[in-house]
């Protein structure tokens, strides 16, 4: 009992994320209209972006920037604590990450408005019966 | 701040459900730019300034901005 | 359909509960993901390439080549807007009968008249172009935003200066100077934003940034080195290799930051007026 409480204590903000991602990839799969799609879309994204993000975070561990003392110039390698600082590796690669679904948003929101302009609605089952009775 | 983590978990799960089932598109967007601007609040408790900024500027900024141009070129009302 | 939905969905959301079951408790600090090249990184940042920021010098320096695509990745879609959405030339089918025309604000009365004469221009002082949609003249919103964009340009250009010493960088100074730009765009109207930047001004921008980036990389190239091996741009300035490395890392910051504020502009004046460029948000 004392194993599955120590169990649950550690791992339930995994857990949250995973419900998270999983409400996005509902939204992405069963919504109807484009726009509620392209929520989904991000809610996903962002929950990925916020599990690794947490793979990187450290108990007691300060922000990824060296403080050299005041005065120095620079600091010796030999004087840098790793447990001190949390893993810098997951931010850089999320960066990345949102500028690339920033970047797909944009260009699916103009994908959008094209279909808007021919079909006149934005219901997936009504562009599915116009383009059906051409 | 380990209560506080929770809590704000809580709200961003409550933000994503209601954007998803929301009828009105403005009202969509509105809560799109709160669980992004929350996103941010929470990777900053944990540490990701970097990250936290750029989705503080590129999220709840830029994103909604688009998000409304769409709104207003295509309709607002959506049947589900 | 919604029923299989929410069937994989479930089943998905299962396979990953269970496979929590294997990782390291959160926060753990031995954990594995930070023992093998984060600690190189951590240690050697300082001394190797003199930037305390250690996610600035990873993100430029020691993985640059993963900031050059991305780079691109957001012309690329500055792009594809362009070429998506943009016409030449106006609609005149589409536009309702009454709405065609220039709208016109006398602003010392308030009147607006519509100028449905195709090529005249009224250029007179006391009258300002306004949209179709009929906007009320705003008098504080105006005036807040005139004192407050420089302000926040001046923000965008030190995010970008600072980004070795503290958390910003060459991509979030751009997106806040693109959103300095885009507030001119909607607290005044569309069109006297695009007199201000017009379209092909930020065509070359987007591009000159992406070539600043492999432009920095391919003098690295000429001088003798590896490509975006910032260290060999010691032999043109004057200073020692590890300092010529921030300098590399802040000129290729520059590129990002230039590359993306004119992409942002690029995509909003798409979307905001469906390609037409004539009236916005």
């Amino acid at each position: 009992m004392q194993h599955i409480f120590q169990e649950i204590m550690g791992k339930y903000n995994y857990w949250l994320y995973i419900v998270l991602m999983m409400i996005g990839l509902y939204g992405m799969i069963a919504k109807n209209n484009l726009i509620k799609k392209l929520v989904g879309m991000n809610i996903f994204q962002t929950a990925i972006i916020l599990f690794y993000i947490s793979i990187g975070y450290k108990k007691g561990g300060t922000l990824p920037i060296i403080e050299i003392p005041h005065g120095h110039h620079s600091i010796s390698p030999a004087a840098i604590d790793i447990d001190k600082y949390i893993n810098p590796l997951p931010h850089v690669l999320m960066l990345t990450a949102i500028v690339v679904s920033v970047a797909t948003f944009g260009v699916a929101v103009a994908v959008a408005l094209k279909i808007y302009k021919e079909y006149n609605t934005l219901e997936e089952d009504e562009i599915r019966m116009r383009l059906r009775e051409r | 701040m380990h209560y506080l983590d929770v809590v704000i978990l809580t709200m961003v799960i409550f933000c994503a459900i209601a954007a998803l089932s929301i009828k009105d598109l403005l009202g969509t967007a509105i809560l799109f730019g709160a669980y992004s601007f929350m996103m941010c609040l929470l990777w900053a408790i944990m540490g990701a300034v970097d990250v936290a900024f750029t989705e503080a500027s590129v999220g709840a900024g830029v994103s909604t901005v688009f998000f409304v141009g769409a709104i207003f070129r295509t309709t607002r009302r959506t049947r589900d | 359909m919604k029923k299989l939905g929410l069937f994989v969905t479930i089943i998905c959301g299962a396979i990953l509960l269970y496979a929590t079951g294997e990782f390291p408790r959160w926060g753990e600090v031995r954990s594995p993901a930070s023992l093998h090249v984060s600690p190189h990184y951590i240690k050697y940042s300082v001394e190797e390439t003199d930037v305390p920021n250690i996610v600035t010098s990873v993100l430029a320096d020691y993985r640059g080549f993963d900031t050059m695509f991305e780079t691109t990745v957001i012309f690329c879609a500055g792009l594809a807007c362009f070429l998506l959405l943009r016409v030449f030339g106006r609609d005149d089918e589409l536009t309702p009968e009454e709405e065609k025309g220039i709208f016109y604000r006398h602003l010392p009365t308030g009147i607006v008249i519509q100028f449905k004469k195709e090529d005249v221009e009224i250029r007179h002082k006391d009258f300002e172009v306004v949209d179709s949609k009929l906007v009320p003249y705003d008098l504080i919103i105006k005036t807040a935003c005139r004192v407050l964009i420089p302000f926040i340009q001046l923000f965008a250009l030190y995010v970008v200066a600072h980004g070795d010493f503290s958390p910003g960088g060459g991509f979030q100074g751009g997106v806040i100077f693109g959103a300095s730009i885009i507030l001119l765009a909607i607290a005044f109207n569309l069109r006297s934003a695009i007199e201000k930047i017009n379209e092909k001004l930020l065509g070359i921008l987007s591009a000159l940034g992406v070539f600043i980036y492999a432009g920095i990389g391919w003098l690295c190239l000429l001088l003798g080195g590896n490509f975006l091996d910032y260290g060999r741009l010691a032999s043109i300035l004057p200073v020692d290799p590890i300092r010529a490395r921030a300098l590399g890392m802040l000129g290729v910051e520059i590129g990002v930051g230039i590359a993306v504020m004119a992409v942002m502009i690029i995509i909003y004046i798409n979307i905001a007026s469906a390609g037409r460029h004539d009236e916005g948000l």
